[in-house]
């Protein structure tokens, strides 16, 4: 079975102008302006995983369409009693749900989610692969920005392998030409990650990521899938760890963003994050209306 | 080994091109069973003298019955996945008239009374059923089984496939053991501790697709080490299992040239797909060891032509649909394959990649027959036990996974057009399959 229509499953298969239509149409959205675009609708969030941001952010999204949203979380639900993923989506879908977001530990799982049950699915982020909402969302605060993808070069410092942000960012710009450069020790950005799409570059030097660039990108250490990989976090912080000295190295008018959550002292120090350059909180505010046309999209009504 | 009945009858083959590599045979022949063994192969309608029965070969190839040297037939413990009954009935549509079946059950076969069980005719055996029995007690890579009672009670080789043996030490006494008793250790290479929590093969595939990756270095580490003690331990007998890497390829290759007792097998989804293969997290693309690199497909296309390899063995591992339809990081490692070997091996190997097919003959024939001693079997020389394939390798059809004769389901390969097909499975004489 195929997903159904209105499914976002990855951005490495979202066309181009598919990507503009969703970032256009999030421009028009707003959660203090409620559209009930969805209204009546039914939206199943499915989290098998912590979320503070992804989760209000689609649960606010869908109320704000007019929908109604049911959590379900794997602790407190038949998931925690040994239900099967599968057995959890037949039961969606039979209390009616008209959309599923789910968020999952592992890699593929909304893929199996939506060749079993023809309910659009919305990929909240599975495992190390993609997190399509938040690549969308960070293009959105990018365009806001800086206008336009045209010359930019995106610099992604930090835990690139354990990363699914930076392979749906990787993908997303490099489909309008934006250069990205993955930088952090090769434990955590393995040489092969520039196989990811065309115009993605490593380097193991943060001085070379930032001179030129445009948006700088901070990920957190991700300790619960580090599996055993040993790093040296005082050797880190001393190498690739933004302070205002290093984002000197960028240009002048460049951004700072982060997914989130940020872990202050390490991956950034508090006067990067709480700096001017600093968008930190504008991606999470974007992230709203960005979803609210991931919804519409889902039912059809991206129009 | 369990057999079907005796067999008191005779059966005439006759028309059919005979393929027995291991009495350099490639010629129309007939080929007369008489009382369950090979009682006489001449040049087309020599062969004097009445027989029971007769079969038309005309048009087909017919060559000694195929061996598998790795299967998982789930019994005892997971008869959900597959039976003996089943599982044979797969063996015998598949045209293997000898199926090696792995220790790894619930409980594991690491004792004389389980290698009995295996035998009992209440299993419903269809094809012969060779116990390898495990070679650790319960396969917990600690203390060896009792070679020497196994070795007597029949089974044919010791494995822990699944959990390699990493100790050296433990190594190390399984090959001199098994060295002394000519008994083969089978050894299933993958450095477990640099494996855990991964589901494919390491590279640009599983980086995209946020899966971890086992690494080459994974098997190709266990396959040196393996080979190094069995080069230095006299008369020790290692067979590396399903061979997937190009690395471990060049230490089999090493042993070999320098007349070690090594033998290894590769499997037909490792010479047919790679990592990029796989789609839409499809856990039917799942194995272990996981599907690798074009570059180690490549090496092992090479290694089927020139003779290094020594067997093709399927590595049927069959599962239950609930164990498969999950998170591919969650879903159970293994395919099943006796059923589409034979042609996966004509489709790829003779028609895309022109090995003889007397070669691929070999492949399921003397080659395994020879790495575990299987006497009398393998060729069908005059005396031989009368287990025969009859096969068209010009027959294209479509494989239906739903129509398996196995419990399981689990393949990558439904609705896939091959060519060469069986047309008889012989057994002691007697036909078990025809189509």
């Amino acid at each position: 079975m195929n997903p159904a229509r209105g499914s976002l499953l990855s951005i490495e298969h979202l066309e181009a102008a598919e990507i503009l239509r969703l970032l256009k149409f999030a421009r028009r959205m707003n959660p203090d302006k409620p559209r009930p675009l969805l209204k009546g609708k039914r939206v199943l969030l499915l989290f098998y995983e912590a979320s503070t941001r992804t989760r209000s952010s689609f649960e606010i999204a869908a109320k704000s369409l007019g929908a109604y949203t049911v959590l379900i979380q794997a602790i407190g639900s038949s998931i925690e009693k040994g239900e099967s993923l599968l057995d959890t989506g037949y039961t969606a879908r039979a209390v009616g749900a008209d959309i599923i977001v789910i968020r999952h530990p592992n890699a593929g799982a909304p893929y199996i989610m939506a060749q079993h049950i023809d309910v659009p699915v919305i990929n909240a982020g599975d495992g190390l692969h993609e997190h399509p909402s938040q690549a969308l969302l960070d293009a959105y605060t990018i365009l806001r920005n800086k206008k336009t993808f045209k010359g930019l070069q995106v610099a992604i410092v930090g835990d690139i392998f354990h990363s699914r942000v930076v392979r749906s960012a990787s993908h997303l710009l490099s489909k309008f030409g934006v250069k990205v450069i993955l930088c952090g020790p090769p434990e955590l950005v393995p040489d092969i990650a520039t196989t990811l799409a065309p115009g993605v570059r490593v380097t193991r030097y943060v001085e070379d990521a930032l001179r030129g660039t445009d948006v700088v990108m901070l990920l957190r250490m991700q300790k619960e899938r580090l599996a055993g990989l040993k790093i040296d976090l005082p050797e880190y912080i001393a190498r690739y760890q933004m302070t205002p000295a290093r984002l000197k190295m960028a240009k002048k008018d460049a951004i700072v963003m982060h997914p989130g959550p940020i872990i202050r002292g390490l991956e950034l120090t508090s006067e990067v994050a709480d700096g001017a350059q600093a968008r930190i909180l504008e991606e999470v505010r974007n992230g709203v209306p960005m979803r609210m046309a991931i919804l519409a999209r889902a039912m059809g009504k991206m129009r | 080994m369990t057999s079907a009945a005796k067999n008191r009858s005779s059966l005439l083959i006759k028309g059919g091109h005979l393929i027995d590599p291991a009495a350099r045979i490639d010629a129309p022949m007939d080929v007369l069973l008489k009382d369950g063994r090979v009682a006489e192969v001449s040049a087309p309608n020599k062969i004097k003298g009445g027989s029971d029965e007769k079969f038309d070969a005309r048009g087909f190839i017919v060559a000694p019955g195929f061996i598998d040297l790795h299967v998982h037939l789930r019994e005892p413990g997971q008869s959900h996945k597959e039976t003996i009954a089943t599982g044979t009935a797969a063996a015998a549509a598949g045209g293997f008239t000898s199926v090696c079946t792995m220790p790894n059950t619930i409980p594991v076969v690491d004792s004389v009374e389980w290698v009995d069980w295996l035998r009992q005719p209440e299993r419903g055996a269809v094809v012969n059923v060779f116990a390898i029995a495990a070679a650790t007690r319960a396969s917990k890579g600690a203390t060896l089984t009792d070679f020497r009672a196994l070795h007597a009670a029949g089974a044919i080789a010791v494995t822990d496939d699944g959990k390699p043996i990493l100790d050296d030490s433990i190594m190390r006494e399984a090959l001199v053991l098994g060295g002394e008793l000519n008994f083969p250790v089978v050894q299933h290479a993958e450095d477990t501790r640099m494996t855990e929590g991964c589901s494919m093969n390491a590279g640009a595939r599983s980086f995209r697709l946020g899966l971890r990756g086992m690494t080459a270095a994974a098997e190709a580490t266990i396959v040196e080490r393996d080979v190094q003690l069995a080069m230095h331990i006299p008369n020790a007998r290692l067979h590396v299992a399903h061979l997937s890497t190009a690395d471990a390829l060049k230490s089999v290759r090493r042993a070999k040239r320098a007349k070690a007792r090594v033998t290894m097998e590769v499997t037909p989804h490792h010479f047919t797909l790679t990592d990029e293969d796989m789609r839409d997290y499809d856990s039917n693309y799942k194995m272990n060891p996981p599907l690798r690199s074009a570059s180690d497909l490549e090496a092992i296309l090479v290694a089927l032509a020139d003779g290094t390899v020594d067997a093709i063995a399927t590595d049927h591992a069959p599962h239950a649909s609930h164990e498969k339809d999950m998170e591919f990081e969650r879903a159970a490692f293994g395919i099943t394959g006796l059923e589409t070997a034979l042609a996966l091996a004509i489709t790829k190997l003779h028609r895309e990649k022109h090995i003889p097919v007397s070669r691929i003959v070999e492949l399921f024939t003397a080659g395994p027959a020879r790495c575990f001693d299987l006497r009398g079997r393998g060729s069908l020389a005059r005396g031989s036990v009368a287990d025969v394939t009859v096969f068209d390798p010009k027959k294209k059809w479509t494989f239906d996974a739903a129509k398996s004769h196995s419990k399981s389901k689990n393949t990558p390969f439904d609705g896939w057009q091959l060519t060469g097909k069986v047309v008889a499975t012989i057994v002691g004489g007697k036909i078990v399959y025809s189509s």
